[in-house]
């Protein structure tokens, strides 16, 4: 799948923001009047920001507002809504903080199951696409939510939330990768069930539809550079989860050090992404004889 | 609305015979002329006459070599693929605004262009490759098994089909009902056996492909043989007669 920086500032940062948000409206942090003001501003700059740049992949903006319509069948439209709900319920519980020195603590625990069930919903526009195998399974959603809670310890400055819950995002890593790398070969996509000329006998392509490429080749077959994947999977790997977590267990409640492991985080995170998408294997790539 | 029907009155769909395509990409050609000058936004390309064109077609030529099992020649088979319009449509369920749906009453899965926000997410759920973001308008473009014209009253009854279906010169392209055991495209789909394209998606495909049929295989002869084996051993009638009387002699 192509890895469209939208999609990935998306995903990596709304992720983080909601994260962040869950641990707010528990109350870990609890800052009170205008010093939560910085807090929730990070949270929801990260939320809004990563749902503004969702819209740049979007290739007729203009209808945006009706993709609140279809949250019965729709995993995307689920985010939308979810997204919206979240922002309002948590922009209550922050104002009434912020600007009355009250924290409502049922608004703040609706809020946070709402964040957490938004980065459900984000996770599960890709773990539900039968079409990629790499993305569909439950793994896919639970390292989303993993991820996103383990990123919300570390803005929440929280030492034992960060090596807990980056802890288990690692463990979930390992698998997703490893699980993910033989899931296509599992579930027997080929090119004999694409074309149904198995039965013959083996199949190869003997010529593509087309001399050029196009749409479906650009954005469901990417496989440029993916020959760097195993030395992006060690630069992901210890920066989004081994370094913020030995920083956590070193420096314990010092604030300092989490900047430091926010951005090592944040970019290991990004690479993570990048490699989410451009691993993906989409069946269609069969009737090409590229995965 | 993109909850799928229960079930439609009509099952509109093509059976393409993988038999009788000869790869001539005609059906491709005039679906892109049909449809970049009828409904909804052109079909459109870029850098048509530079050095890298593409653009958007809603059918697409393939072809295939199948070495048999059995041994022999590999054969080639040329594999025109569109949307399948499926049953079970991955694509429909998955659009957030509702610019897809599956008709109930004919099955026929469309895109209302003036809903859709471009969002590929479709593309990504169909397994064959079947709808394309066009890179000009930005909205999701994908087979109508030509509605504007199957439906048409202005056209001549023997027009009122998919325009691949009609311009086929090889007559690969059936449309019909598949709703209908005694259609057309039942009947050929029961006799040939025709197949779903990766049914292990669980999509469950109304347009059906026919498989190349068996090929003759040839019995080993000695090409020589006929032309050197005696026609009689024992002649008969006057040869018999003049056989005898020259061996008499």
């Amino acid at each position: 799948m192509h890895p469209a920086p939208s999609v990935i500032f998306f995903t990596v940062f709304s992720g983080l923001g909601f994260g962040f948000l869950a641990w707010l409206g528990v109350g870990m942090p609890a800052p009170q009047g205008w010093a939560a003001f910085p807090y929730y501003f990070v949270a929801f700059a990260m939320a809004v920001g990563g749902l503004i740049a969702s819209t740049f992949h979007l290739g007729n903006p203009k209808n945006a507002i009706k993709a609140f319509s279809q949250w019965r069948t729709s995993w995307l439209s689920r985010e939308a809504v979810m997204s919206v709900l979240t922002l309002v319920v948590m922009g209550l519980f922050a104002a009434a903080i912020i600007f009355f020195n009250t924290p409502i603590a049922v608004l703040g625990i609706i809020g946070a199951v709402l964040a957490l069930i938004t980065v459900y919903t984000t996770s599960m526009m890709y773990a539900q696409l039968k079409t990629v195998p790499r993305w569909n399974h439950w793994t896919t959603s639970a390292l989303f939510l993993l991820l996103a809670l383990g990123g919300g310890a570390i803005l929440a400055a929280n030492s034992f939330g960060t090596i807990l819950l980056i802890g288990l995002a690692a463990l979930a890593q390992i698998y997703v990768w490893d699980a993910g790398d033989r899931r296509f070969g599992a579930r027997g996509h080929t090119m004999e069930t694409a074309t149904g000329l198995g039965r013959i006998g083996k199949v190869r392509m003997y010529e593509p539809p087309h001399s050029g490429t196009n749409y479906l080749l650009s954005e469901m077959v990417y496989v440029v550079a993916r020959k760097h994947a195993i030395k992006l999977r060690i630069i992901a790997f210890v920066l989004a989860y081994l370094v913020p977590m030995v920083l956590a267990i070193l420096s314990g409640p010092a604030f300092g050090t989490y900047i430091i492991a926010l951005v090592a985080h944040v970019v290991g995170l990004l690479a993570q992404r990048w490699l989410f998408f451009a691993e993906a294997e989409h069946v269609v790539g069969l009737y090409y004889d590229k995965r | 609305m993109t909850q799928l029907p229960q079930t439609t009155d009509k099952k509109l769909g093509l059976v393409i015979d993988l038999d009788t395509c000869v790869g001539c990409h005609a059906c491709v050609i005039s679906c892109k002329g049909w449809n970049t000058e009828n409904y909804g936004a052109p079909l459109s390309d870029i850098d048509a006459y530079g050095a890298d064109p593409h653009g958007t077609f809603l059918n697409r030529v393939h072809s295939f070599e199948v070495q048999p099992d059995t041994g022999g020649c590999a054969q080639t088979v040329h594999f025109p693929k569109s949307c399948l319009h499926c049953e079970d449509a991955p694509c429909v369920t998955v659009c957030p605004t509702g610019a897809s749906y599956k008709r109930s009453e004919d099955g026929i899965v469309l895109v209302n262009e003036d809903d859709c926000i471009g969002c590929g997410l479709c593309a990504w759920a169909c397994p064959y490759g079947a709808r394309e973001l066009d890179q000009l308008a930005g909205v999701m473009k994908k087979c109508t098994l030509c509605i504007d014209r199957i439906y048409n009253e202005n056209l001549p009854e023997v027009d009122r089909v998919p325009s691949c279906v009609r311009t086929c010169p090889a007559g690969a392209r059936h449309f019909g009902d598949f709703a209908d055991p005694d259609s057309n495209v039942s009947k050929l789909t029961a006799e040939r056996g025709g197949m779903d394209l990766m049914p292990e998606q669980g999509t469950k495909p109304v347009n059906k492909y026919l498989p190349p049929r068996p090929k003759d295989t040839l019995e080993e002869v000695d090409a020589s043989a006929p032309i050197l084996t005696p026609v009689s051993d024992t002649p008969k009638g006057f040869l018999g007669w003049l056989d005898k009387a020259l061996e008499a002699l």
